[in-house]
């Protein structure tokens, strides 16, 4: 394997007489484990070789392969290899930290040993996995990691968390049916929330629509009934018609100005939640849209609610806007509104005609398959189109090439309605920079972990439910908005706040010259500028802080430093890498 | 799953079951019989000595037959607690009657207890989160799908393990079918080895070859001994086994890993005869192994025959289409009528195309099923112990707007045990049961049902 570029070579040049191999720290005892994840990284790399070689490195006592060692029985063996062999340094090779560095640096410390003495080398994500076919090539890199690992484990210092007070209060932004039901939730378990909607009534998108399904009930009784138990509630404190002017600070400390009608008021939340919705796409220019004659699912439900629909022949178009070049996304409930409204026109009028023109049917689940069926069975029909042959609605009617007859039909129509998507609210960017949390493409909110936070960002204290997040049903919306709320809870409940202390530290405080460059930019604004007897110095908000390092790069006289990311630690590394 | 078990607020009650409920919200009494493993959890280090020396080899159905395991095992590696547990029917000494003993002769921390009974456990709790999940629809009911009949037709459960690095395949798609001819294979070189071990002590015995033997014996000219008559058999036996091993040994020589791939969804699910309902997730199932096998192996090309591909969350239709554009996966609109097989062993797709309005067929190496997601077996019995009722498809029984509250007071459940939704909804609605449980508890009292 090609590693060693001559400009590397050159830039390591100051200590081209050094031998990393040769520095042997004193009292310095560290163990390594080298896991085989099963075959996952046994299975494409020689890990008893690896073992072997650990055991070459210098400060190295003590090295042990293990089957899996996140598994108990390894987690045993660390612990019992820290009191047996004395250890006070150990390094994993093994997965990503991002999964197991906390259970690998709770069990040093179950054993005694300072969490921060422990350093993780991944040797399955970036190593094993990338390297399937090139075993030997494979095996010298997992070697390389580990020797560079144990080069800053010898220099690794011990750390204690940091802690901070919560702030028992919870600030839920939007006033739909997923911010009202997460501000109840939170209300109901003795929490103060205030609850800020940016128009002048809660209810969200919700207040334009009829009947919802499969409940059958209708939208404005549910939206009443929330609504009532907001406003009752001793715990909530409700701003209608208020946006958000200014939002600072961190987990258990945000300072939060909001503005109703131009008066401002300022007050303090430990969390936050994001609920503010989705917006209905409006079709201008696709199928002759014009409002009348060729409206959208929602202006129909507006028809629904005034008692002013009397059409018999309607054709129903889906994915208008949705799933095509611009949005590629699938919006997940136009199928089901569809659906919905198809069976309300057959109730309301056995007689009327009802054709869904459409590309899959996205009726998942149990209920909202039944809804499929039973819509079915009331005669609604159904028919499929492709995305290259699309419908074509005339004055009178849609023609809309049949699959299965293998001709183009001409349907009779007296309204089409269009099935668009929900799109992202329009303030998200501004909120998302406010709070600096994430969107993806299409300018929703984007969760920490799709898998195992979806409710969470990636900033702590910050959660998402409901449209903000991707189109969701009612059921779903509920669901989430009482999950947010819970995960919301638990920094609550707990009281104060640990934070990993691998921060930002002024290091070197006599040489920070308070230039104020690292603190613009701090993506998390954990920094400031303060005045103190020695002149203009930046300070570090801890709890604020990430450990992204930016600062400590971008700092041009070194003042500041990464807890266990060091300049000094780095370098080991980078020596140890060259030294192989 | 660690974190669970590790958490100082969580009382693991593994291998256990609940017998009796009695109360109601804010004050439940819970009976649970905690059963015997023969192992005891707290002095068992997970080492895994005893599995390597048990001599009982069953099916695993970890990795649903596809491998085997010991009486005494670890339901899978990465398992919590992580302790053994002995399946009494498999077991020698519990099971079978027989003295055998090695496991608790191996344990070095004195763990393995063949006395160890079950324990009855009795816990009172304010409010009580159901998550008992699903079971995988069994498609052996739906005979022309041949599932059973037809070895290269896998369920898309079994089709993971095969998919899967730890698995039982190391994660490279050998077909069932060659799993079979290797086991078979296996056997007979296991029989002949043994036979030419006894042979060629005979023929050391009565120092001469075989051959030589054969062609007195048959002459009747190799005299009288007590082992002629057994050698004969013996060798007889022998030259019948190497005759039958060299077609399948060439049949394995000549066998290749699965790389046309069809994916059959909507078995059991969306189909009246057996569940009306849409699964939920296994359209984005099929479309994930199908680009997992081939990221695999970039030749394998896979048909997902559906009838709507339902990719409706976050990133799911942007997948599908990646799917179609760089993992050579075709979308087939079309139920699948029947699966019928070559001599080859190799599964062929009947299918109406409602693109051409024909019915066609197509051959491939390997068939999946995306199996529907149905009720727990225990589901109903769980329901009369709690005193809950299930909806029409015998999930756990929910209101659209209260979503976590079943139909008894403190009683919530999230997952599939609600009806069938993939993991991101899952994880979201365990944290919705647990913020309804907390709100119960914390308002002792004060609430009953409902959650708006």
């Amino acid at each position: 394997m090609k590693r060693r570029s001559p400009r590397l070579r050159i830039a390591a040049s100051p200590c081209h007489s050094f031998k990393w191999g040769m520095k042997l720290a004193k009292d310095i005892r560290i163990g390594v484990f080298v896991c085989d994840c099963g075959s996952n990284i046994a299975g494409y790399l020689d890990c008893p070789s690896i073992a072997e070689y650990a055991e070459t490195l210098p400060n190295v006592v003590f090295v042990k392969e293990n089957l899996y060692t996140c598994s108990e029985a390894g987690i045993n063996e660390i612990k019992d290899a820290i009191k047996d062999e004395n250890l006070n340094r150990v390094v994993v090779a093994s997965c990503s930290p991002r999964t197991h560095e906390p259970l690998f640096r709770e069990s040093c410390a179950e054993a005694g040993l300072n969490p921060y003495l422990f350093e993780m080398v991944n040797i399955r994500d970036q190593c094993s996995w990338v390297h399937m076919q090139e075993r030997e090539e494979g095996n010298e890199k997992a070697k390389d990691l580990i020797r560079m690992g144990v080069a800053k484990a010898t220099l690794l210092q011990p750390q204690e968390p940091i802690q901070s007070e919560m702030d028992p209060k919870s600030l839920v932004i939007g006033g739909g049916i997923s911010g009202m039901t997460s501000a109840l939730a939170l209300a109901n378990r003795g929490y103060q929330v205030y609850l800020i909607e940016k128009t002048k009534d809660l209810g969200g998108l919700l207040r334009n629509l009829s009947k919802l399904a499969p409940s059958n009930i209708d939208a404005k009784e549910l939206i009443a009934k929330q609504v009532e138990a907001v406003k009752n509630h001793k715990n909530i404190q409700l701003f209608t018609s208020s946006t958000i002017k200014e939002i600072q600070g961190y987990i258990g400390h945000y300072d939060v100005t909001v503005s109703t009608n131009g008066t401002e008021e300022k007050f303090g939340v430990g969390v936050i939640i994001i609920a503010t919705g989705a917006r209905v796409f409006k079709p201008e220019g696709f199928f002759n849209y014009d409002g009348k004659r060729v409206i959208t699912q929602f202006e129909l439900e507006a028809l629904f609610k005034s008692k002013k629909f009397k059409s018999k022949n309607v054709v129903m178009i889906q994915c208008v806007g949705a799933r095509d070049e611009e949005r590629k996304y699938c919006s997940r409930i136009c199928c089901l509104t569809a659906i919905k409204n198809g069976i309300a026109i057959k109730e309301q009028n056995p007689e009327a005609k009802v054709h869904i023109l459409y590309r899959d049917i996205q009726a998942y689940g149990t209920e909202n398959e039944a809804l499929y069926q039973r819509s079915k069975q009331l005669g609604v029909r159904y028919i499929k189109y492709d995305q290259e042959k699309p419908p074509e609605v005339l004055d009178n009617t849609v023609k809309v090439y049949h699959h299965l007859l293998g001709r183009e039909l001409e349907l009779e129509q007296d309204l089409v309605v269009l099935s668009t998507p929900l799109i992202a609210g329009e303030d998200n960017e501004e909120l998302s920079k406010l709070l600096r949390v994430t969107l993806d493409e299409n300018k929703f909110f984007l969760e920490s972990h799709v898998k195992l936070k979806p409710l969470d960002f990636a900033t702590d204290g910050v959660y998402l439910c409901g449209n903000a997040h991707y189109p969701a049903t009612i059921r779903e919306a509920i669901s989430q908005a009482l999950g947010a709320a819970s995960r919301a809870s638990i920094p609550l409940a707990k009281g104060t706040m640990t934070v990993e202390p691998i921060v930002s530290v002024l290091a070197d405080e006599e040489a920070c010259r308070g230039c104020g460059l690292c603190v613009a930019l701090c993506p998390y604004g954990a920094l400031e500028i303060a005045q103190t007897e020695k002149g203009r110095k930046v300070r570090v908000i801890p709890v604020a802080c990430k450990g992204c390092g930016i600062c400590a790069a971008t700092c041009y006289v070194h003042a500041l430093s990464i807890n266990s990311y060091t300049d000094q630690q780095v370098e080991e590394q980078i020596r140890a890498f060259l030294s192989g | 799953m660690l974190d669970a078990g590790r958490h100082s607020n969580i009382n693991l009650l593994a291998y256990s079951e609940v017998e009796e409920v009695e109360g109601e919200v804010g004050s439940f009494k819970v009976k649970v019989r905690k059963k015997a493993r023969y192992v005891n959890e707290d002095l068992c280090t997970g080492c895994g000595a005893c599995v390597e020396k048990c001599p009982s080899t069953v099916e695993d159905e970890f990795n649903i037959g596809l491998g085997e395991r010991k009486a005494i095992y670890k339901y899978f590696p990465q398992g919590i607690p992580s302790t053994h547990c002995i399946d009494a029917e498999n077991c020698r000494q519990l099971g079978q009657g027989k003295k055998c003993g090695i496991c608790a002769k191996v344990c070095q921390a004195g763990a393995v207890d063949y006395e160890q009974q079950d324990q009855l456990v009795d816990l009172e709790v304010g409010a009580i989160v159901l998550a008992t999940g699903y079971d995988v629809f069994d498609p052996s009911v739906i005979p022309e799908y041949g599932y059973g009949r037809i070895d290269n037709v896998v369920t898309a459960m079994e089709f993971e393990r095969l998919l899967s690095a730890s698995g039982p395949t190391h994660g490279h798609l050998d077909r069932p079918s060659e799993l079979a001819l290797r086991a078979e294979i296996a056997v007979l070189d296991k029989d002949l080895k043994k036979a030419t071990r006894q042979i060629e002590k005979l023929e050391e015995k009565h120092g001469k070859k075989t051959s030589k033997f054969l062609k007195e014996f048959k002459a009747g000219k190799a005299g009288e001994d007590g082992d002629f008559e057994r050698w004969a058999t013996l060798a007889e036996k022998a030259a019948d086994t190497e005759k039958n091993l060299a077609p399948l040994k060439k049949r394995e020589a000549a066998a290749q890993t699965a790389r046309k791939l069809a994916f059959i969804q909507c078995v059991g699910s969306r189909d009246f005869r057996f569940n009306r309902f849409c699964s939920s997730y296994c359209c984005m199932h099929s479309v994930k192994e199908a680009m997992i096998a081939h990221e695999h192996d970039n030749e394998t090309t896979s048909s997902i025959f559906c009838m709507d591909l339902r990719a409706v969350g976050r990133g799911f239709e942007e997948y599908k289409l990646r799917g179609g554009k760089t993992a050579n996966i075709l979308y087939v609109r079309g139920r699948v009528a029947e699966i019928t097989e070559d001599k080859a062993h190799n599964p062929i797709v009947w299918y109406e195309s409602t693109t051409s309005r024909r019915v066609e067929h197509e051959t491939f190496d390997m068939v999946v099923l995306a199996t529907a997601c149905v009720p727990s077996a225990a589901t109903p019995k769980l329901a009369e112990l709690l005193g809950l009722e299930l909806e029409e498809n015998g999930f756990f029984k929910t209101d659209p707007l209260a979503p976590l509250d079943t139909t008894r007071a403190g009683i919530f459940v999230c997952g599939c045990a609600q009806g069938p939704m993939d993991i991101p909804e899952s994880v979201a609605q365990a944290s919705s049961a647990a913020a309804r449980a907390a709100e119960v508890v914390s308002m002792a009292g004060e609430v009953a049902v409902g959650g708006s």
